[in-house]
Parts: structure tokens; C-alpha cells; sequence
């Protein structure tokens, strides 16, 4: 659905739900969510309905996603790092009560 | 222009407002819920949603048992609201905790509770101090300085904005008519004839329920009444939603039906004023995570402040006028906890044109008792 543009030059690498993907230096990693597509859509916490990343600017929330291990980040406002590993956020976050 | 008449104008349409505007409708009356608009002071959208009775009433039996009335009649009313709107208020009741951070603490809330359980008699009034492992136990994450925590099994918690949609729908399903931006302008009261002139046109019936929140201050004296109350603001902070956690509420944390954690129980005498102040954010958040550290690693994704209506001593007021009868004043700060009383007690009383007598210590004549020299 979503494809780079030709001239754009990615260079960073990250992963999305296990998949390895290529994006420009200084994009989101929203935008690397964009680029696996459908996959990569988070569940939403009450109803578990799927959505991808929409407003790209930090409003929507319906790009939430589990980041190096922190959960519910707005993927749209984080900038790609290399090696940084992303997964949709599948659901409410869970939290352990006792490891706090 | 001539009023539209009915058998009963509600003025408010916050929760106790619709909760009643409801309730008369069941008994067959027809009425007209005439509501200020969003320019309201809206306790019933910015409230914590308990279902609360633990500690209620110290002082004023009558309102313990109103209380436990209303929370034990709840599941009735979530049930009758299901079956007429499909709404479900999320209705939880496995009762609440008060958490404690010292000995001293523990000590007043020990006399307290006897106290209750001493005045409600026969009725009984169960209640325990919960420490050590029980207390892990029932309390998911509860953090060390938690030294114990007080338990009454009558407590519980709704979706709040659930309940009133739910009442607004049942209400104009059942016929009702529902008037927003119908500010209370003037009124002319006789005895079992009133006509309210509001924005939105002139209303006539010979009943008048004011459930105006904080504005029955300035209406009851129209009818002969009087609601000498007075704004308390309370913020709350909500943090985004997680995996349940919490299985039951306490006076200060809650998790909801969807998952988000609500922080609260903030306390301000500041007039008329909704803003928030990071100072007392500041204290809500450190109480919280002090109760339970597992929340210092969520997000807050809302805040808001919100004033409740308070008497003088804290109880409701439920009076009807002496010298013009069929005009009825309804004011608390609990409108979530006492919705099934008003639905499914208040309101008949109301339309039966006479007040049960264990209403009788909430007139307003209470408060007119001079004060010592």
C-alpha cells in the first residue's frame, strides 16, 4: 500500500512484527509500520478492532505500538533508530504489578 | 406564548435530574427535563463513577441507610436501563477499600467504622481492616507504605458517562421531553402550579423537581426553598489503558470496565473555578503511585477538574416546599451512588406528591440553626 519514494535513500534498519525493513533516516517508526502495511495494524484495547497509523502527527493514537519493549508508544512520534525493533500494540498494554 | 404543559418539570439534566426525570416517567407521569446546555457546571461528566458506601453518613444514620439503599438497588437499575436503552453501565459491586499509610490513620478509620456499625443497629455493617498478605492478596501491587486497608463489601463502581446516556436515552425513548439550552430564567409558583420561562419557551406543570446542581442555589428561592450549596473541585487524572490489574475500587484509584486507571479524590473550596493546578496533580499522582507503584509506569492521557455540590455537613437536601407544594428541591454530591435511589424511590415519592419520612432529616432547615455567639 504504502512504497518509499524513488528518491528517498533507506539506509536505517529496523524491525516490524519480525520482519526486517529499510526506512530514511529521520522518519517515524509509524512510517516504517506503514511500509509492512496491514500487518502491522495494532488491536485496539477494548473493542480489538485493527487500524493502522492514521494522522501521523501525534493527535490519533491509532498508531500505538510496543517499541524496544515500551508498550503504547505513538510509533508517529518516534524517529527510527537502527536496530530498533517494533510491534503493534496488540490490545490493552499489560502491566505486572508485582515488578514495579 | 403559551407553556407547554406536563405532570412534572425537571430542572438539571445532570444525573440526578435524569435519574428522577426517568423515574417519574416509569410511574406513568409525562415530563419535560429542562437542561442549561454545555455551559453547565457538569459534576455528572467529570465525577470519579464509585458506587461508594464505606464511611458515608458518620453523624446522620438516615443518609447511611439512603446510601445502602440506593447501592443495594443498583443492579436493579442496571438491569431496567439495559432492558430500555441496551446501554450497559458496567456495573461492578465487589466492594471497596480505604487504603491507610500510618497507625494514626488506621485508628480513626477503625473508630469510624465502629461508629457506623453502631448507629445502622439491627441493619448491621460489615466491614474489616485488611493487612499483610490478605491485603497483597486482594490488592494487586499495593505498595509498602499501604499499612493496612479498610473493606466494606457494599462498595463498587459504573461507567458514570454510561449511566447518564443511558437514563437520557431511556428518558426521550419513554416519551420524554428532553430540552437542552433551556436555562431557567423566571418562574412563577403557586401551589401545584408552576410555570418556568426558560430560553427555549415557557414550561407549565404542577410539579417542579429542581436538580440543578450548584444553580439550585439561585432557583429554589422561586419556589420557596432553599439549596444553600456550595462548589468543591475535585481533578482527576486518567491513565491509558491496561490489562485488568485492580479487581476492586478504592476511594482514590479505580480501574474502569476499559481497562484506563482513574486517580482522584483531590479536595478544593475555590468557587466557581474548574482549573487544574499542578500542584494538586502532583499530589494525586504521588498518592496513587505511593498506593500502588505499578502505576508510576503508565501514561496519563487526561485530566480534567470538576466541581461537586456540597452542604454544609456533606449530606443531600430533599425537601418540598411548604408555601408552594408540588415544587421539590434535589441536591447531593453523590448523584452516581444515589442514582437507583432517586430512579427508583425519590422519583415515586415525588410523583405521589409526598416525601417518605425517612427523608425528613434532609430539609434544608437544618442549616438555619444560628450559630453560637
Amino acid at each position: 500500500m504504502f512504497r518509499l519514494r524513488p528518491e528517498a535513500r533507506a539506509t536505517v534498519r529496523v524491525t516490524v512484527c519480525g520482519e526486517a525493513v529499510l526506512v530514511p533516516e529521520g522518519a517515524s517508526a509509524a512510517a516504517a509500520m506503514l511500509l509492512v502495511g496491514p500487518g502491522a495494524a495494532r488491536e485496539t484495547a477494548v473493542s480489538g478492532a485493527r487500524r493502522l497509523p492514521y494522522c501521523m502527527m501525534g493527535v490519533c493514537f491509532d498508531c500505538l505500538a510496543e517499541i524496544d519493549g515500551v508498550a503504547n508508544r505513538q510509533a508517529c512520534m518516534v524517529p527510527v533508530r537502527e536496530g530498533m525493533v517494533i510491534a503493534p500494540q496488540r490490545g490493552a498494554r499489560k502491566i505486572d504489578p508485582e515488578a514495579a | 406564548m403559551t407553556a407547554r404543559a406536563h405532570d412534572a418539570l425537571v430542572v438539571g439534566g445532570g444525573l440526578v435530574g435524569a435519574s428522577i426525570a426517568w423515574g417519574l416517567l416509569r410511574r406513568g407521569l409525562s415530563a419535560a427535563l429542562l437542561d442549561e446546555g454545555d455551559v453547565a457546571f457538569r459534576a455528572s461528566r467529570g465525577n470519579f463513577a464509585l458506587v461508594w458506601v464505606q464511611g458515608k453518613g458518620d453523624g446522620q444514620p438516615a443518609y447511611t441507610r439512603w446510601t445502602r439503599l440506593s447501592a443495594s438497588e443498583w443492579p436493579g437499575l442496571r438491569d431496567m436501563l439495559a432492558a430500555d436503552t441496551g446501554i450497559e453501565t458496567e456495573l461492578q459491586q465487589p466492594g471497596g477499600m480505604h487504603l491507610c499509610f500510618s497507625e494514626a490513620e488506621i485508628e480513626l478509620r477503625i473508630a469510624l467504622l465502629e461508629r457506623m456499625r453502631a448507629a445502622s443497629g439491627n441493619h448491621g455493617y460489615d466491614w474489616r481492616l485488611v493487612t499483610g498478605a490478605e491485603l497483597r492478596d486482594m490488592l494487586p501491587g499495593v505498595g509498602p507504605k499501604v499499612i493496612g486497608a479498610t473493606y466494606t463489601p457494599y462498595d463498587g463502581h459504573v461507567n458514570s458517562l454510561k449511566l447518564l446516556h443511558a437514563l437520557h436515552r431511556g428518558f426521550v425513548s419513554g416519551g420524554g421531553a428532553y430540552l437542552p439550552y433551556a436555562r431557567v430564567t423566571s418562574a412563577r409558583a403557586a401551589p401545584h402550579d408552576f410555570v418556568v420561562e426558560t430560553q427555549v419557551g415557557s414550561f407549565s406543570a404542577p410539579r417542579v423537581v429542581l436538580a440543578a446542581g450548584l444553580g439550585n442555589r439561585d432557583l429554589a428561592p422561586l419556589f420557596g426553598l432553599s439549596a444553600p450549596v456550595l462548589p468543591n473541585k475535585g481533578q482527576v487524572l486518567v491513565t491509558e489503558r491496561t490489562r485488568h490489574v485492580l479487581p476492586l475500587p478504592t476511594v482514590c484509584v479505580r480501574q474502569t470496565g476499559e481497562g484506563t486507571v482513574m486517580l482522584g479524590d483531590s479536595k478544593e473550596d475555590k468557587g466557581l473555578d474548574l482549573s487544574q493546578s499542578p500542584d494538586v496533580m502532583a499530589a494525586i499522582a504521588r498518592r496513587s503511585v505511593d498506593s500502588f507503584p505499578w502505576i508510576g509506569e503508565l501514561n496519563i492521557v487526561r485530566a480534567w477538574s470538576a466541581l461537586r455540590v456540597m452542604s454544609a455537613d456533606g449530606f443531600p437536601i430533599y425537601e418540598q416546599s411548604r408555601t408552594c407544594p408540588g415544587a421539590f428541591v434535589a441536591n447531593c454530591h453523590s448523584g452516581v451512588t444515589l442514582a437507583a435511589a432517586h430512579a427508583l424511590h425519590l422519583a415515586p415519592m415525588i410523583a405521589a406528591g409526598e416525601l417518605d419520612p425517612m427523608l425528613a432529616p434532609f430539609t434544608a432547615g437544618r442549616f438555619d440553626v444560628p450559630a453560637a455567639a
